[in-house]
């Protein structure tokens, strides 16, 4: 068990990764009930919007000035992604049944895939994207945490405090809660629910961006199948958490992402059990705990607030 | 009404994605030198030509187009015109059943090239079979497809007899590594992960077999699933394990990723894989960590061979965007037999393709020898090839270098 510390440090980062992630999925849904099916591609395009960003810099900057200028360029690219899919592909069935968004949702993404594999230059298998030099910060000895992770766990938490502060007390934030609860009232007490809607999205693109810079400083590279994974476990993270709820899709993030490292590194300890242990079964695991906390607590570890309306 | 119009416009995006997908899978081929009445005779391609493993699958398409426009040039087989249809399974198993269908169902074909990976043969084999068409594979390296399922235990059976392949199986591919990585590279303790697919586990299980019988230790095991990118859980595990080295089953898109998150935890061991990670994005897209990994690689290095700087002068002179890869030799090669044994048939038919040119061609690729540009191309019993050269290569200064090259025999 002495490799317990890093483990438990793997899926910290893992989970803080999906939790980024993760809001993109819960801010649509807990405002217009839509599954943006399309998320996972919104943050490769981040990846690759933050790459292109990256290219435009004279070779040589340094990562401390290069970071914030991906992050920026990353940004751009997935907020006006996700504003144009929002504004053509999901405002116009906003009144349409429920499946046929998610339909337009799946279409979408895709569309967007394979848009990037046709157009980016090289996209057609995985582009290299910058990474941290310089070994890992050894804590102890069974501990060492990588730059990249390090940059993740910092970043995500204070990415986490910015939305907290901007829902609870900005005026915008509080017409997104109004929205969340009740669009028609909303409207009637004056909030523009369109802008509200396109500002869920923008900001879900925003958070996808970051975790696309995280993921790539990390991995070292970036491809255009990327979305797809990550989106459903994600999406995963954001229904263990409570959809709809911010906080409960980082809390969900961590909690898949220490279920899946802690049943990669574990399950092949307990006697008997060594079949189904390690890399092969952890998705296994992670969809074992899903399902037990969605039959105790139906509405997600933290659930959802907001009384969903009839 | 704004429903319709915006259904509609998904629809449009929908199928422009779809379309795009499609496109530059198909190359017309040139009718224009002959003007006389030639029959036409298609050789069908099948390979990821999108997705992550399309690197690959161009350069297989390519080679073979290559090869047939060669053999209209040479007029290799009078009265004949070869074509080439190229179809895109992305690597998933149930796209390449559904692309062999097709193929059976076009009456031009009389032989395919094709596919890439082991899982998608499998769904394949048996519809050329029960169509008696011919299949020649450039990369399949998984023993059951041509030797049974219990080639394992001793008991070779050929399952399907219209599946031939110019590549060498894992058996001989694993063996050697093993051989390799315990006397050459003098390592003892080694750490296995697959991909849990067809093609990586089946290499990991004969490489793991000839390492113990080497007197080697196997310090423990695990698995990957493909298309996801964290292994940092795995990663730690061979540090803790203690190994000396890695081996890898499995692609260079989780091989590159795996190799660079075992550097990051501070194990400085070498990881070994097969020829699915032997390609320049192993190294490229997983930063400078992969200095000093290894893999093994069916036939000598192509740029080596005399054999082969005709093909490579022909390539580059052809304009191909993809580079011919890893496996465009035994593509060309693939390609090569078919109009060889295609040659062979209009010749036994007095000059005409015959009505049930299907099966005379799959009895033809069973004599066929020619010098190819891998070497000596001729099929065994099982329709495996008789070519059993390999090579190790080895990263070195951010490029794979062969390090060394041998014929292997039991």
């Amino acid at each position: 068990m002495h490799e317990l510390p890093q483990q438990l440090a793997n899926g910290l980062a893992l989970g803080a990764l999906y939790g980024l992630i993760a809001i993109g999925y819960t801010m649509v849904y807990g405002i217009v009930q839509l599954i943006n099916f399309a998320h996972g591609e919104i943050f490769m395009i981040g990846g690759f919007g933050a790459l292109s960003a990256y290219a435009i810099l004279p070779t040589g900057t340094s990562l401390l000035i290069a970071i914030p200028v991906m992050i920026i360029g990353g940004a751009i690219t997935s907020v006006a992604v996700a504003c144009a899919a929002e504004r053509f592909a999901y405002r116009p069935l906003r009144s349409a049944p429920r499946l046929a968004p998610l339909i337009t949702a799946i279409g979408l993404s895709i569309a967007l895939q394979q848009l990037v594999w046709q157009f980016y230059p090289d996209a057609k298998k995985a582009v290299s994207f910058p990474e941290f030099k310089g070994a890992a910060f050894k804590i102890t000895d069974s501990l060492a945490i990588q730059r990249a992770d390090l940059f993740v766990l910092i970043l995500a938490p204070l990415c986490m405090l910015a939305l907290g502060v901007f829902v609870q007390k900005s005026r915008s934030g509080r017409a997104m809660q109004a929205t969340a609860q009740d669009p028609d009232t909303a409207k009637l007490m004056g909030i523009n629910t369109d802008r509200i809607i396109v500002m869920a999205f923008a900001i879900g693109a925003a958070f996808a961006a970051v975790a696309a810079v995280a993921y790539g400083l990390d991995k070292g590279q970036i491809n255009f199948e990327m979305g797809f994974i990550l989106g459903l476990k994600a999406f995963t993270a954001a229904v263990l958490g409570g959809i709809g709820n911010i906080y409960g899709a980082m809390v969900g993030g961590v909690v898949l992402g220490l279920a899946e490292a802690l049943s990669i590194a574990y399950i092949e300890e307990i006697p008997g059990m060594q079949q189904l242990g390690g890399g092969a079964w952890s998705n296994v695991w992670a969809f074992v705990l899903l399902i037990v906390v969605l039959l105790v607590r139906p509405q997600g570890l933290l659930g959802e607030r907001v009384a969903d309306r009839a | 009404m704004r429903h319709r119009s915006l259904l509609i416009l998904t629809t449009v995006i929908t199928t422009g994605a779809l379309t795009l997908t499609a496109c530059g899978s198909r190359d017309g081929g040139s009718k224009d030198n002959s003007g006389g009445k030639k029959t036409v005779v298609v050789i069908g391609v099948d390979a990821p030509l999108t997705g992550s493993l399309s690197a690959l699958g161009q350069g297989i398409k390519n080679s073979v187009d290559l090869a047939a426009k060669t053999a209209n040039k040479n007029n290799e087989v009078p009265g004949i015109e070869f074509k080439v249809e190229a179809l895109d399974d992305q690597a998933v198993p149930a796209s390449g059943q559904a692309n062999a269908t097709k193929l059976v169902g076009n009456k031009d074909v009389v032989g395919v090239v094709g596919p890439l990976n082991s899982g998608v043969a499998q769904q394949m084999q048996g519809v050329f079979a029960s169509a008696k068409l011919a299949q020649v594979s450039p990369a399949n390296t998984n023993p059951a497809l041509s030797q049974g399922d219990n080639w394992g235990k001793g008991e070779f059976k050929r399952g399907f007899d219209t599946y031939f392949r110019t590549a060498a199986t894992d058996v001989v591919q694993g063996k050697f590594a093993a051989q390799y990585l315990f006397k050459d590279a003098g390592k003892k303790k080694v750490f296995i992960v697959d991909d849990k697919q067809t093609y990586g586990a089946g290499l990991a299980a004969i490489f793991a077999d000839e390492f113990k019988k080497l007197g080697g230790e196997v310090a423990g095991t695990d698995h990957v699933t493909v298309k996801e990118t964290d292994f940092s859980s795995t990663a730690d595990k061979v540090k803790s394990s203690g190994a000396d080295s890695v081996y890898f089953g499995g692609q260079y898109p989780e091989g590159g990723l795996l190799a660079d998150q075992i550097k990051k935890t501070g194990a400085n061991v070498p990881l070994m894989g097969g020829d699915g990670i032997q390609d320049p994005a192993f190294i490229s897209a997983s930063g400078e960590a992969n200095e000093g990994d290894l893999a093994t690689s069916i036939g000598y290095p192509v740029e080596k061979l005399d054999t082969a700087k005709k093909f490579i002068e022909d390539y580059k002179a052809e304009g191909y965007k993809d580079p011919y890869a890893a496996y465009g030799g035994y593509s060309y090669d693939a390609g090569w037999a078919v109009i060889q044994a295609v040659k062979a048939v209009v010749a036994a038919n007095s000059g005409k393709l015959p009505d049930d040119a299907r099966a005379k061609v799959v009895e033809a690729l069973g004599k066929v020898s020619f010098e190819g540009v891998t070497g000596k191309v001729a099929f065994d019993q099982y329709g495996d090839t008789t070519n059993k050269q390999l090579t190790v290569y080895k990263v070195e200064g951010g490029k794979w270098v062969d390090v060394k090259s041998d014929t292997f025999n039991q």
